[in-house]
């Protein structure tokens, strides 16, 4: 039997707000450039026994790596700044991030261990509330002991509360570490579960793709 | 059948030797890294191209930026002498064997630019003028760090004994080695700024930049330029060797 669906559209729900859309994706180009001049620094003076293959580094010699990170730091912190303050005045931050509970994340890390946890389009599970929070918290560590590096002198209180500019260092590369490693899992996921991708460019889901809820 | 006529373009030599640099060019581009294609170019800062151009000018803004930061009276920190880094890592655009030969008998610093007296100086006179000294971290734009001790003649008394205009905008240094660099006046007058006679307690050897080179605490290791042969006073930007080729120029810390 037809049913009604095949004569109205199907429901489009909105999943991402503008500025989350706008943010993420104005993010993926700022962290490129970040990651990739990081590693070109990095390599100039290697603080443990490796260093990164060049075609994964940005600048081609110091010089530019170092302009290059300079450059997009402005870039990827007023992107911070958009995502922040709308995220505040929408109430996306504490209705979407800030409503988890340590119980919640066990329940769902679980779940989502035994491949149990299904995706619902637009709501974020306790893990991935958990995940999005915590690489806030490292962005946030990225940024003030990247500040530490950059100015050990002028910022030198923010400096030595990190342990000087040698630990400062080490900090800015493990924060960076913790934040490579979101992006590996990050990426995993959405291979895992592709239709989270058209939503984060065109904000908006058909309910019938939110149909498959096996989450409890 | 006739031979067909030769459209080969012929080169004057200056051509050739742009072409032959142009394709270089490509080639090094192409095999920057999968970074540059990435960003659509292989912004290196020496192509020229708009990447570069916008590169370039947040570099600038990162300058002015910087001056805003910057604050005369804060002190870097300082350490005590059983913090030097022993051995202190030698650093320069060469390798060690190339560090020049200076005659110190007939060393003489030149002054010039926006100064009321261009007399030059020898180390005799510079060692009469107050001395100063500190222990500091020298941290080197690659990132590693070592702490020293300098000691010499404060920029600031320098620039007041041959009469410098301190409203002008920089303070510049040409080298012995080819190298040159240059500062902006605010830190040249910070008072952990001085004209290094001394490291470690004796004549600054060879390595670390006879028979004199600038300390200053506030800025990276390669705006601490060696061997200093001239100093001017310019509002004239006068650039640097690093500096010229895409080291940011203010460079504070």
């Amino acid at each position: 039997m037809k049913t009604s669906r095949s004569l109205h559209p199907p429901t489009r729900v909105r999943v991402h707000t503008l500025p989350v859309r706008l943010t993420h994706w104005v993010n993926v180009y700022a962290m490129a450039c970040m990651f990739m001049s990081g590693w070109a620094i990095y390599n100039a003076s290697p603080i443990f026994g490796f260093t990164f293959p060049e075609w994964a580094t940005l600048g081609g010699w110091l010089g530019a790596a170092t302009i290059w990170h300079f450059a997009v730091m402005w870039l990827l912190v007023a992107n911070g700044l958009v995502y922040l303050l709308a995220g505040i005045f929408n109430g996306h931050l504490r209705r979407d991030l800030l409503s988890v509970s340590v119980a919640d994340v066990r329940h769902d890390l679980g779940a989502a261990l035994r491949m149990r946890l299904g995706h619902r389009i637009g709501h974020y599970n306790a893990v991935q509330k958990a995940m999005y929070l915590g690489v806030l918290l490292l962005g946030l560590l990225l940024v003030l002991s990247g500040l530490a590096i950059w100015k050990p002198v002028q910022l030198q209180e923010l400096t030595a509360l990190f342990g000087g500019f040698a630990a400062a260092r080490v900090v800015h590369f493990v924060a960076m570490a913790g934040i490579g490693l979101f992006v590996v899992v990050h990426l995993v996921m959405v291979l895992l579960v592709p239709r989270t991708l058209p939503p984060m460019i065109t904000g908006r889901a058909s309910l019938h793709s939110t149909g498959e809820r096996h989450d409890a | 059948m006739p031979e067909r006529k030769k459209t080969k373009l012929v080169l004057e030599p200056a051509q050739r030797t742009a072409l032959v640099n142009t394709q270089r060019r490509l080639l090094l581009r192409g095999g920057l890294s999968l970074g540059g294609l990435a960003m659509l170019s292989g912004c290196n800062l020496q192509d020229g191209d708009t990447f570069d151009k916008v590169l370039w000018a947040m570099s600038r803004w990162n300058d002015k930026v910087q001056a805003w930061l910057f604050n005369q009276d804060k002190l870097a920190p300082t350490y005590s002498a059983s913090e030097i880094t022993k051995p202190f890592p030698f650093n320069a655009f060469y390798p060690e064997y190339n560090v020049p030969e200076i005659d110190l008998s007939d060393y003489q610093l030149e002054v010039s630019g926006m100064v009321a007296d261009k007399k030059p100086w020898t180390l005799e006179n510079l060692r009469r003028l107050p001395q100063a000294s500190q222990i500091t971290r020298l941290i080197c734009i690659e990132g590693w760090s070592a702490i020293g001790q300098w000691g010499g003649v404060p920029l600031k008394t320098f620039l007041q004994h041959i009469g410098a205009d301190l409203s002008a905008r920089y303070v510049g240094f040409k080298c012995a080695d080819r190298y040159y660099s240059s500062i902006d006046m605010a830190t040249a007058l910070h008072p952990q700024t001085i004209l290094a006679l001394d490291f470690g307690g004796e004549a600054l050897p060879p390595d670390f930049g006879n028979p004199l080179r600038l300390r200053v605490p506030t800025k990276l290791g390669f705006k601490n330029p060696k061997h200093i042969m001239a100093i001017f006073v310019t509002n004239t930007y006068p650039g640097g060797y690093w500096e010229d080729q895409g080291y940011n120029w203010f460079s504070g810390i």
